[in-house]
């Protein structure tokens, strides 16, 4: 890590690191950057590998999008990756492409990222300090913009395992399987019974980072999971969003969109036993 | 479908013709060796970028090359001037439409520009990566000039104007009337009528454009490798705008990895490649990226339709009355021009049906954007869903369920030879036999009653037909009379080989559809020999003779029936050669599987006998024997101006109301194509094209803004259909062959995107009818969907 940071340093001129290239090549191949040098992150061992650690997963950054698919301890202890992967582009893509890589652009139309809100994960970073570790919920910053300073490199992804009062929901809504959405959501709720005591919701493809929605949450926090409650958290979502406004979705469509889809990931969390 | 071909002779036992053999090209397609452009590398070949105009519509000011110049790997920059200098223009107007315009074209503009995207300047370097690199540092200045982005800017009367010279931005307007129409709009029980909205799209084929040009100057010659679509058409143009003489030059179409219409039409990129390539006397490569491709490509359909139905009391169609206006570019496509849609549009609504009164106004319109031409199912889509939506709603409005008023309405099979009142002559039509085949295909009756259930269940599922009438197998009628030098006619050289195995060089050419395949079945059936020693060639022209190749649907219908003639005319030879070396009487004697036999089927003797005494010993052959085992053959369609064929669609949806998100259950079609050479390769046409109709209804469309610009150039941001939102498409045929050729084969091709765009609409609007929704614009993003229903 120290050896690639300094080779990333050391360039004169714009260096990009380089994990499963499922994002940064294309942007190479349409000449949107042009790094002078490249620094492939692939060989760093310390980046691998899955593994249970107290109550927390960690995640090392070059886990691939398939691991998140069939990884045992992932579907065990973080089941919204699990759930998010499918929708993740296709399986050429998902066999390169990697978490950290994922969660280091922030896309904010990604599954990934969000569902590190949703599941309240730490970044861990190699920086110019050495290690630090950033709650998801101060890591995204804006497009494209995350706690990551230049040279930084994001080594791992620390998930609060899920307990058995745990329930949990994914779903989007896209043109195309395996396109970004137009919008899309986690949710990963602590429950006693039909009681919501609390609950983490993060959208995506609803703003220029991944969202949470505190206001949902706290129409949720401490209530029974009713239809009431459900058309509660649905409107209070309106304040939570501030969508951007194109042509082809335009705000108000976004909005509705997310009603729709967290309406139904409520009902199906109130089925799941 | 195993019946014989008409016309054959006693001996002739087609056990090829109406199979569905598999293509002998498809193992090395798979296995990876597939010999496309792409993929070809000449002995100092150079490649070639270009640098792009970021505005819709500007004046070129100075343009600096000087640091592009001095970039690492670079041998040449060249500007429109340099071009100009070796290339003559071109001008997009055929003589048969009737006061069309469109300005001359340059390989690269010398004054302005006039869409986002064209190319402006070329860089020649060793490697494409060192091309675009220095592409980069190319410097233009352009002065901004107004943008024609839309239909309405440009009709304005104060409208800037496209070219400065023309009087006003319209390239070609037509008009059709039978008469008596605003009388039958006046005493009809019911008038139906909507406005209707068709995106722009384009073809996307896997392999983009590519193109390598290999200048020759010590024998002034010119080969050109050019995944294109037709040869012959490049040889000539290539030849005429450079002052090559045509035996000079060879254009060679190797594997092409699907075309769709667009590799057929005159690029500005493919034009300068081959100047580049007389520039720096070096072989020249360009191949279209996919991000040019968008820019590039031609585009298709964007048209707005107004149009209205008179409908009878009962259900009975009356007239029609439309108008269609269509933006183009701001050019007309050459040599094909951009107006062939729009006057396919307001020749084909109504078609299916009987009518007494049908009017039509069609206005071809330039805007700054990339041209339009014609792409798969030219015009076809746009006519069946205005003429099939038309029908849904006089269905609605009598009461009637879709398929009784089709039913109803169609011309009856009974009734051919017959026109339309548009002018097209049908030979013979099956409405009727579709449609009862359909129903069934269906099972109807059982996805209605499921609708109800489902319905009550707040499911909404919609049911959408539509019938169409495709154009196929045209005669010069098509472009010839309007002046294009753009073949409709065939050849084919056919000749036994020494070893007794048979070699076919053909002028139709294969984009994947399967072209040599057919021909080869053909042949095996009208010579007398297994398919596995049949050798087709296409796509090269100093292989084959000349030939319109592949445009429109043409390759079974006027190719097969050249290979059939050819065959024929080889088999008279090789079995009065067999006569004179059997001292037997030709008419004893037929040539089957290989071999041949005497009327009561006994071998006399082998076809490699045949040939090894031809080609070998000639000196055996007796006095008056005529040893010519190599025929040529050139097949033009007569009779009818063109083949028409029909058919009908299905398609079962389910729309979601909360969502605009709709799921395509199945889709259906019954066609009729006349003779089925191959029933595996008409019915992968027809889904192929059905995908690509349905593309069209959900998905595709190139979105420009106010500025002229692209906005989702990408196969990102530009949808075409995948798998996962492709339902299972069922297939079933009815067979009218045509009598004006033996085959009695007709086209397919585009049988499938015809009219599966209008089913989809027709389906949606069945499934969102209950909530007083209905949409007349496709694609149908969930968007308009979800707008229709007023959801935001
Ligand atoms: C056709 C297609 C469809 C796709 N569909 C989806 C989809 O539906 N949903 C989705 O979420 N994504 C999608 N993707 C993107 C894909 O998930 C990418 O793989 C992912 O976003 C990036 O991971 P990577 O390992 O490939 O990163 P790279 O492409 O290698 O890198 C991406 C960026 O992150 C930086 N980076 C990478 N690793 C690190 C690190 N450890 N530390 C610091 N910086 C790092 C790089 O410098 C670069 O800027 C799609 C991609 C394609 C090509």
């Amino acid at each position: 890590m120290e050896e690639a940071r300094a080779a990333f340093l050391a360039v004169d001129g714009d260096a990009s690191y380089i994990s499963g290239g499922q994002s940064l090549v294309p942007a190479l191949a349409m000449r949107l950057q042009a790094p002078a040098v490249l620094v492939d992150l692939s060989g760093i061992a310390d980046l691998r590998g899955v593994e249970l650690q107290g109550e927390t997963l960690r995640i090392g950054a070059l886990t691939r999008h398939a691991d998140a698919l069939t990884h045992p301890l992932i579907a065990r202890h973080a089941p919204l990756l699990n759930a998010a992967a499918p929708f993740v582009a296709h399986p050429a893509i998902r066999n390169r492409g990697t978490l950290g890589g994922s969660v280091s652009l922030a896309d904010p139309a990604s599954e990934f990222p969000a569902m590190m809100l949703a599941m309240g994960a730490q970044m861990e970073i190699f920086g110019e300090d050495g290690f630090r570790r950033v709650p998801a919920d101060d890591y995204f910053i804006d497009l494209y913009q995350t706690a990551l300073e230049p040279g930084d490199i994001l080594t791992a992804l620390y998930v609060p395992s899920v307990g058995p009062h745990h329930r949990w929901a994914f779903d989007e809504l896209a043109r195309r399987r395996g396109d970004y959405a137009m919008v899309g959501a986690g949710i990963l709720a602590h429950m006693d019974g039909a009681l919501v005591e609390s609950a983490r919701i993060a959208l995506f493809s609803v703003g220029s980072t991944p969202v949470r929605a505190p206001g949902a949450e706290a129409a949720l926090a401490g209530r029974l999971l009713d239809a009431k409650t459900i058309a509660d958290a649905q409107r209070a979502l309106d304040d939570d969003l501030d969508p951007p406004d194109d042509e082809h979705i335009p705000a108000a469509m976004r909005r509705h969109l997310a009603r729709v889809l967290l309406g139904r990931l409520l009902q199906r969390l109130g089925e799941t036993p | 479908m195993n019946a014989p071909v008409h016309g054959s002779t006693a001996f002739d036992r087609p056990a090829h013709v109406g199979r569905g053999m598999s293509r002998p090209n498809a193992k090395r397609l798979l296995a990876g060796k597939g010999n496309y452009v792409t993929d070809l590398a000449l002995p100092r070949m150079l490649h070639a970028a270009f640098v792009r105009s970021p505005h819709a519509h500007a004046r070129i000011g100075a343009i600096d090359v000087e640091a592009a110049r001095a970039a690492p790997g670079v041998r040449l920059v060249a500007t429109g001037e340099d071009i100009a200098k070796l290339c003559t223009p071109w001008t997009g107007t055929l003589d048969h439409f009737k006061g069309m315009k469109s300005a001359p074209q340059l390989p690269l503009p010398v004054d302005k520009v006039v869409w986002s995207g064209q190319a402006v300047v070329a860089v020649v370097a060793d490697s494409r990566a060192e091309a675009e690199d220095a592409a980069e540092l190319v410097m233009i200045d352009y002065e901004e000039l107004p943008v024609l982005a839309d239909l309405d800017t440009a009709l304005a009367p104060d409208a800037p104007k496209v070219t400065e010279d023309f009087a006003d931005n319209l390239c070609f307007r037509s008009a059709l009337d039978s008469g008596g129409v605003d009388a039958v709009f006046a005493s009809a029980a019911h008038v139906v009528e909507a406005d209707f909205l068709f995106g722009r799209h384009t073809g996307v084929p896997l392999e983009p454009r590519a193109i390598i040009a290999d200048y020759d100057a010590s024998e002034h010659r010119l080969t050109v490798h050019h995944a294109t679509q037709t040869p012959f058409q490049f040889q000539d143009l290539y030849s005429r705008h450079y002052g090559i003489p045509e035996a000079r030059v060879r254009v060679v179409a190797p594997d092409v990895g699907g075309s769709f219409g667009v590799k057929l039409h005159v690029y500005n990129e493919d034009m300068a490649v081959v100047g580049l390539s007389i520039l720096c006397r070096r072989p020249v490569k360009f191949v279209a990226d996919r991000l040019e491709a968008f820019v590039s490509d031609i585009h298709a359909r964007d048209h707005r339709v107004h149009a209205r139905a008179a409908v009878a009391a009962d259900g009975t169609l009356l007239a029609m009355d439309v108008e269609d206006e269509t933006g183009i570019g701001a050019f007309s496509t050459y040599p094909r021009t951009s107006v062939v849609e729009g006057n396919q549009v307001i020749r084909l609504i109504g078609a299916p049906y009987r009518l007494e009164g049908y009017r039509a106004g069609l206005k071809v319109v330039f805007q700054n954007k990339v041209q339009t031409s014609q792409y798969r199912a030219v015009g076809h889509p746009i006519a069946c869903a205005v003429t099939e939506h038309l029908v849904d709603e006089a269905a609605r409005v009598t009461g009637l369920d879709p398929l009784e008023i089709r039913a109803k309405n169609v011309i009856p099979d009974t009734a051919y030879p017959c026109a339309s009142l548009s002018g097209y002559k049908f030979e013979k039509l099956s409405h009727e036999a579709c449609l009862t085949k359909l129903r069934a295909l269906m099972d109807y009756e059982r996805l209605r009653t499921e609708q109800a259930e489902l319905r009550a269940r707040g499911i909404l599922r919609g049911i959408g037909i539509a019938t169409f009438v495709e154009i196929t197998n045209p005669t010069p009628a098509f472009y010839g009379i309007g002046g294009a030098r753009i073949s409709a006619q065939d050849g084919a050289v056919l000749a036994v080989t020494p070893s007794g195995e048979v070699r076919c060089q053909i002028s139709v050419t294969e984009q994947g559809q399967g072209t040599e395949t057919i021909v080869g079945q053909v042949i095996a059936d009208h010579l007398g020999v297994p398919r596995d020693i049949i050798r087709v060639m296409t796509g090269d022209t100093a292989v084959t003779p000349h030939g319109g190749a592949t445009w429109a649907c043409r390759g079974a219908g006027i190719g097969g029936e050249t290979a059939l003639q050819a065959a024929r005319k080889l088999k008279t030879n090789v079995l009065s050669l067999a006569a004179g070396i059997l001292q037997a009487k030709p008419a004893d004697l037929d040539l089957v599987n290989a071999e041949v036999v005497d009327r009561d089927g006994t071998v006399r003797m082998s076809l490699a006998e045949v040939a090894r005494i031809a080609y070998f010993r000639s000196d055996t052959l007796p006095d008056g024997a005529e040893a010519q085992l190599t025929v040529a053959h050139h097949f033009a369609p007569k009779g009818y101006p063109f083949a028409f064929t029909n058919g009908i669609h299905g398609c079962h949806v389910e729309v979601d109301a909360e969502t605009g998100l709709v799921k395509i259950l199945k889709h259906f079609v019954v066609e009729d194509c006349g003779r089925i050479i191959n029933p595996l390769l008409v019915e992968e046409q027809v889904r192929g094209g059905v995908v690509q109709g349905l593309g069209a209804a959900f998905f595709e469309e190139c979105l420009y803004d106010q500025g002229g610009q692209l906005t989702n150039g990408s196969l990102a941001d530009y949808l075409v259909p995948m798998s996962c939102e492709m339902p299972d498409i069922l297939i079933d045929h009815v067979e009218t062959p045509t009598l004006d050729t033996e085959l009695g084969a007709k086209g397919c091709g585009e049988a499938g995107t015809a009219a599966a765009s209008a089913a989809a609409l027709n389906a949606v609007n069945d499934a969102l009818g209950p909530l007083g929704a209905r949409l007349t614009q496709v694609p149908m993003t969930p968007a308009r969907i979800l707008k229709a229903l007023g959801r935001f």
